[in-house]
């Protein structure tokens, strides 16, 4: 019989040995930048605070962009890539609605009911997109291998954004200021919050739970479900899996469409390639939360989000790096690249993400 | 599975049967390297090959066949047959570019070698079709093909006749006979068809549950109370004679 | 009832679709834009080219749809199809006059909605020529359908070439002027387009070929077979040679425009190649392979700039040292990713390449990388007081390094290494299982292709002479992806065909860049929708069908 060392020889590859090494050394990093930075005392407690209240916003609208991207995921097994345009087009064309108010001051009368206005025509043209894309670039490849269908979502994500920047020009457009939103609440202790950051995340939790309920309670919901577990004994029970997925396609839509305009309410500015860089993040959301699960999703953005806004700060600061805030982007995509090697499955998924689809 | 204890002898074909379900697959992928059995040992010529790579295993002479034919699809019947050489040729990377003497023979050679097994499988006509598109039972002898490319000692198919009429069965029956014969390799075979099983196999192993149910040649079997009892039935026993 | 509905409905359906996207087209501003250029001079112009093609492909579509094939009804559906469409058209110019569309629509102007659309009739008048013409595109559509086949093959190809010719007229004007008498630039083109029987001449030109090529082509094809092995090498050596000498000569024929697009397609083809054997070889779809190319380009800058580290070495000392460091990057951002497979494996490459591109734009590392400011000042290679400088002598370098990658990767293709990969594309599992060790493999996969992408890199940065963080964008690397399988994954002269389809032809038609990602886009839905093996698929199924072929004939 062997020795037990060479058995350990034998079974231990060198790629384990990096791959303990690279996570060991990303951990001493993290650990060592969060102290060095709390020790130096550069932030306040209420300047944490603030870190804390901007990632929650940011990270809600992640979240509901990622409902999407996992939705997909769930049905189709792709990555949709055109998710983002999906995303982009609801709120830059609600951006005329919502000037034309702002130009007859309607907007200064009724503000209330012009936002629902602009929810409404925002997810309309979303959801209108996201169904559209469905027929006409993945419904004809359903069986396709699986490089042909992420290939045609990028086209389709070319397609669309050059399409609108053809349609409504290329320039910035600055959305509308809502005076209701516009300042801070104070709460105890110096501590103050923003208007919008707080109606951005009651208003995403709100179309969140609504959805959710949605695909957990209703019929149709529990089509989308039952098509993602497993599409050929979904069919054998009679579900219409074309239908599901075009309902499926509809909701991450309307999704992407309410989160559009939450973004651009909160930054106040939309064009053409506003989708690209929220769209690879809201992904990363859903992979972090475990793709093809929802309340994943949601607790992927909200994270995502928080380490977004606190991480620069928390981990880089320490090292005192010129200008830590520029890497935030950077942060996102270590959590997404750390996120699929270290735990594939995502955080709440049950799937194995490594399977052969 | 658990408790199970198989020998396999040199030169045997050796059949493993059961019900379904009974872990004649999983007791594959065991073996082949594809899962890692929670406890027990399992030994080639006293070489443990508990938690290898497959890639190991394959060079240490055990290949498989798969019950769902997993043939390469967009690869030709000749470079699938190439793809099981691989353990055994050794042109290195900058060999291969600068094309050297030592590369250009093994080449050859490998070719050679794959179209003396693409002829002995009866597919010589057909090297460069694309593997997909070949009909159902040359899928089959193939993939066998592409098994024996590596050289094995030690052969597994599973369910090689699957889907098969009775006069391809038989074909493959003589075929898998023939290997043994002819190339000296111990076969283990998963079958269902008992017709096959009983025909050409020397040592039985009967599975259930993932437990040994009996173990010895097909007439031992055939006589088996428990065996018959528990997994060939009144129906089967019948067309077992 | 149902007889009598199918006059018509195949074409108001697709006429409905076909005016909503004429709609959005002209909406755009690519109708508006496009009647800059003529393609034959005062005759027609691109945009109404564009205008005429959409509405006659529109009713081309309804005649193809209409059952039962009845030549009456393919006429009425094509003209109702024809009518539907222009009838959107109306809508909107109406609309247009009743609402300031511009509000919304920065393209939609008074030109555009009342002069283009309608042919320069304004008013009234200009709405009901356009429902005339509508029909009238119906009824010449629905009649050239029922043209045999063969007629109609012939046509479309001319009237392509045509086509093609007039729009890259400018391109053309030059080379004609290099390289043939004056007579024949003459004869062809005016100061803005092609004559009128220019474009005769070459409709009629490209007619004869189509023609003698279907009735001759045959004949050739069964001659070549019918050649003896010997004969066939040495044909093949000479197009071989005829071929390097053409690529060789042909920077100084085509003039320094013509070059600089070549240099820009040749880099997209080393680097495609690279990842190629990445892709198309071992099925590992990488999108964050732009950052080999930056390592490339940014050991070079800082090899040989005198900014930063000062060195001052030459261009050629630089190749060895991003080489190295391309490949020893490929290997190391291959380790973490060695378990994943598919999207995973693309999402999880690109947010690699994206970490390295943020991370190379951040103040942070400014001071050993440049920041935004980039690194300039890059040294051209030179060879004993020969110095590269323009695009026509970096075209020399390109094309030696295109010449080395196709080298290694046509050997590597069918040998040891290269049917391991292929395996692995096709089922990593079994692959495993029959020997191959999937972690070796796959590291000598990214490392070639990094390899390859460094040396593209060095030329890169050597070519623009200083370089910044945004040349090497995700976009990049979706770029190269889509290049591979637009010209057929696993082919080399599919990544040719692809660079030069996808990065060549819109190079070409800059001045219309507003549009060139739309149409790429589009054009890579269409292409994954109805020829996904791409238009130069590899060679295997290929000679799979030729086998077929003989099989059939002898058997």
């Amino acid at each position: 019989m062997p020795t037990k060392f060479q058995r350990w020889k034998e079974r231990i590859t060198a790629t384990d040995i990096v791959m303990w090494f690279i996570g060991f050394a990303l951990l001493v990093f993290i650990i060592l930048g969060s102290i060095l930075t709390l020790r130096a005392g550069r932030y306040t407690p209420v300047q944490w605070f603030d870190f804390v209240i901007y990632g929650l916003a940011q990270g809600s609208i992640y979240a509901l962009v990622a409902m999407g991207y996992t939705l997909v995921y769930g049905v189709l097994r792709m990555i949709n890539f055109a998710h983002s345009e999906v995303f982009m087009s609801g709120p830059f064309t609600a951006y005329y609605v919502a000037a034309y108010f702002y130009r007859s001051s309607l907007l200064e009368s009724h503000p209330v009911i012009c936002l629902i206005i602009v929810f409404i025509v925002s997810m309309t043209i979303s959801t209108l997109i996201a169904f559209l894309l469905e027929r006409i670039a993945y419904r004809p490849l359903r069986n396709a291998p699986r490089l042909i269908p992420l290939i045609t979502a990028i086209g389709a994500s070319f397609t669309l954004m050059y399409l609108f920047r053809g349609l409504y020009g290329t320039g910035f457009q600055a959305y509308p200021v809502w005076e209701i939103f516009s300042g801070k609440w104070a709460l105890f202790k110096g501590l103050e919050i923003g208007k919008i950051q707080v109606f951005v995340i009651f208003a995403a939790a709100l179309v969140m739970v609504a959805l959710y309920l949605f695909i957990q309670r209703t019929r149709i919901g529990k089509a989308v479900r039952s098509v993602s577990e497993d599409k050929e004994a979904a069919s054998l029970m009679g579900v219409d899996i074309d239908k599901t997925i075009s309902v499926t396609f509809i909701i991450g839509g309307a999704a992407a469409g309410a989160a559009g305009v939450l973004y651009a309410l909160v930054f106040k500015q939309v064009f053409f390639m506003m989708g690209f860089i929220p769209g690879i993040k809201a992904f990363t959301a859903a992979v972090l939360g475990g793709i093809g699960n929802i309340p994943g999703a949601m607790l992927g953005g909200l994270l995502l989000g928080l380490l977004e806004s606190i991480g620069p700060a928390l981990f880089l600061d320490g090292f005192n790096i010129a200008a830590p805030y520029q890497l935030k982007d950077a942060i996102a995509f270590l959590v997404l690249v750390l996120v699929l090697i270290f735990r594939p499955t995502g955080l709440l998924g049950e799937r194995l993400a490594v399977k052969k689809a | 599975m658990d408790g199970l204890d198989i020998e396999i002898k040199e030169k045997t074909i050796h059949s493993v049967i059961g019900p379904n379900g009974a872990g004649k697959t999983t007791f594959f992928n065991c073996i082949t390297g594809f899962y890692k059995p929670e406890a027990g040992e399992i030994l080639l010529e006293n070489h443990s090959l508990v938690g290898l790579m497959p890639d190991r295993i394959v060079r240490l002479g055990i290949a498989r066949t798969y019950q769902n034919i997993r043939l390469f699809p967009d690869l030709t019947a000749i470079e699938n047959v190439l793809v099981g050489m691989h353990a055994h040729l050794k042109s290195s990377y900058l060999g291969i570019i600068l094309n050297t003497p030592f590369v250009k023979k093994e080449e050859q050679e490998a070719e050679a070698e794959a179209n003396r097994l693409l002829k002995f499988v009866n597919l010589e006509t057909k090297a460069n079709m694309l593997s997909k598109h070949l009909p159902y039972g040359d899928q089959r002898r193939l993939e066998i093909a592409r098994a024996l490319a590596t050289r094995p000692k030690l052969l597994c198919l599973d369910e090689p006749t699957a889907g098969m009429n009775s006069g391809e069965t038989q074909a493959m029956c003589d075929f898998i006979q023939s290997l043994r014969d002819d190339l000296g390799i111990t076969i283990m075979l998963i079958e269902h068809q008992m017709r096959v099983v009983m025909g050409i196999s020397e040592i039985i192993t009967v599975l259930d549950y993932g437990k040994k149910l009996a173990e010895g040649t097909p007439d031992e079997i055939k006589r088996n109370p428990k065996v018959i009892e528990a997994y060939l039935g009144q129906g089967s026993a019948a067309q077992a004679h | 009832m149902e007889q009598i509905r199918a006059i018509w409905r195949y074409g108001i359906k697709v006429g409905i679709i076909g005016g909503i996207v004429l709609i959005l087209t002209a909406l755009i501003g690519m109708i508006e834009v496009f009647t800059q250029r003529q393609i034959i001079a005062d005759v027609v112009s691109m945009g109404h080219a564009l205008y005429l093609a959409a509405g006659l492909f529109i009713c081309y579509l309804a005649a193809e749809r209409t059952t039962p094939a009845k030549p009456l009804w393919i006429i009425s559906n094509s003209m109702f199809a024809g009518l539907t469409t222009a009838f959107f058209l109306v809508l909107l110019i109406i609309l247009g006059r009743h609402v300031n569309l511009r509000l919304m629509f920065i393209n939609a102007s008074d030109l555009l909605l009342n002069n283009l659309l309608t042919f320069g009739v304004q008013g009234n008048d200009g709405l009901r020529l356009l429902l005339i013409a509508g029909m009238g595109v119906g009824l010449f559509t629905g009649l050239f359908y029922l043209l045999p086949k063969f007629l109609r093959t012939v046509i479309l190809w001319s009237l392509a070439g045509s086509a093609f010719a007039g729009v890259l007229q400018e391109l053309i004007r030059p080379i004609l002027a290099n390289n043939f008498p004056d007579v024949i630039s003459e004869w062809l083109l005016t100061s803005d387009g092609l004559t009128l029987k220019g474009a005769l001449s070459i409709f009629i030109f490209i007619a004869l070929i189509v023609i003698s090529w279907s009735i001759k082509g045959g004949g050739i094809r069964q001659g070549w077979q019918g050649l003896p092995k010997k004969q066939q090498s040495t044909w093949r050596t000479i197009g071989t040679i005829i071929l390097l000498a053409v690529i060789l000569i042909a920077p100084w024929r085509l003039g320094l425009f013509m070059s600089e697009v070549m240099t820009i397609v040749g880099l997209y083809v080393l680097l495609g190649l690279g990842l190629n054997i990445v892709v198309g070889y071992a099925g590992l779809l990488d999108l964050g392979y732009v950052a080999f190319f930056a390592i490339g380009a940014y050991v070079t800058a800082l090899i040989t700039s005198p900014e930063i580290m000062n060195l001052n070495w030459s261009f050629w000392s630089a190749i060895p040292f991003a080489i190295f460091f391309g490949i020893l990057a490929g290997v190391l951002l291959g380790v973490p990713v060695l378990k994943m497979r598919g999207d995973y494996l693309a999402i999880a490459t690109m947010g690699f390449g994206e970490i390295i591109r943020l991370l190379v734009l951040s103040d942070a590392l400014r001071p050993f990388l440049g920041g935004s400011q980039g690194i300039g000042q890059i040294a051209k290679p030179q060879v004993l007081g020969f110095v590269f400088k323009g695009p026509q002598e970096i075209y020399y370098l390109i094309v030696a390094g295109c010449m080395l990658v196709i080298f290694v990767s046509w050997r590597l293709k069918d040998s040891r290494i290269g049917r391991a990969w292929k395996a692995m594309r096709e089922d990593e599992d079994v692959a495993q299982a029959m020997g191959i060790n999937l972690v070796s493999n796959k590291l000598l996969a990214f490392g070639t292709g990094a390899g390859f992408a460094a040396l593209s890199g060095v030329i890169f940065g050597s070519k623009i002479g200083s370089i910044y963080p945004h040349s090497f964008n995700i976009m990049v690397s979706i770029n190269i992806v889509c290049l591979i399988i637009f010209g057929g994954i696993g082919s080399i002269p599919g990544v040719i065909v692809g660079a030069a389809a996808l990065i060549g032809l819109p190079e070409l038609l800059r001045e219309f860049a507003e549009y060139r990602f739309l149409v790429y886009g589009i054009a890579l839905v269409v292409m994954m929708l109805i020829r996904p093996e791409g238009l130069w698929p590899e060679e295997a199924h290929k000679r799979e069908l030729h086998e077929d072929k003989t099989n059939e004939a002898t058997g």
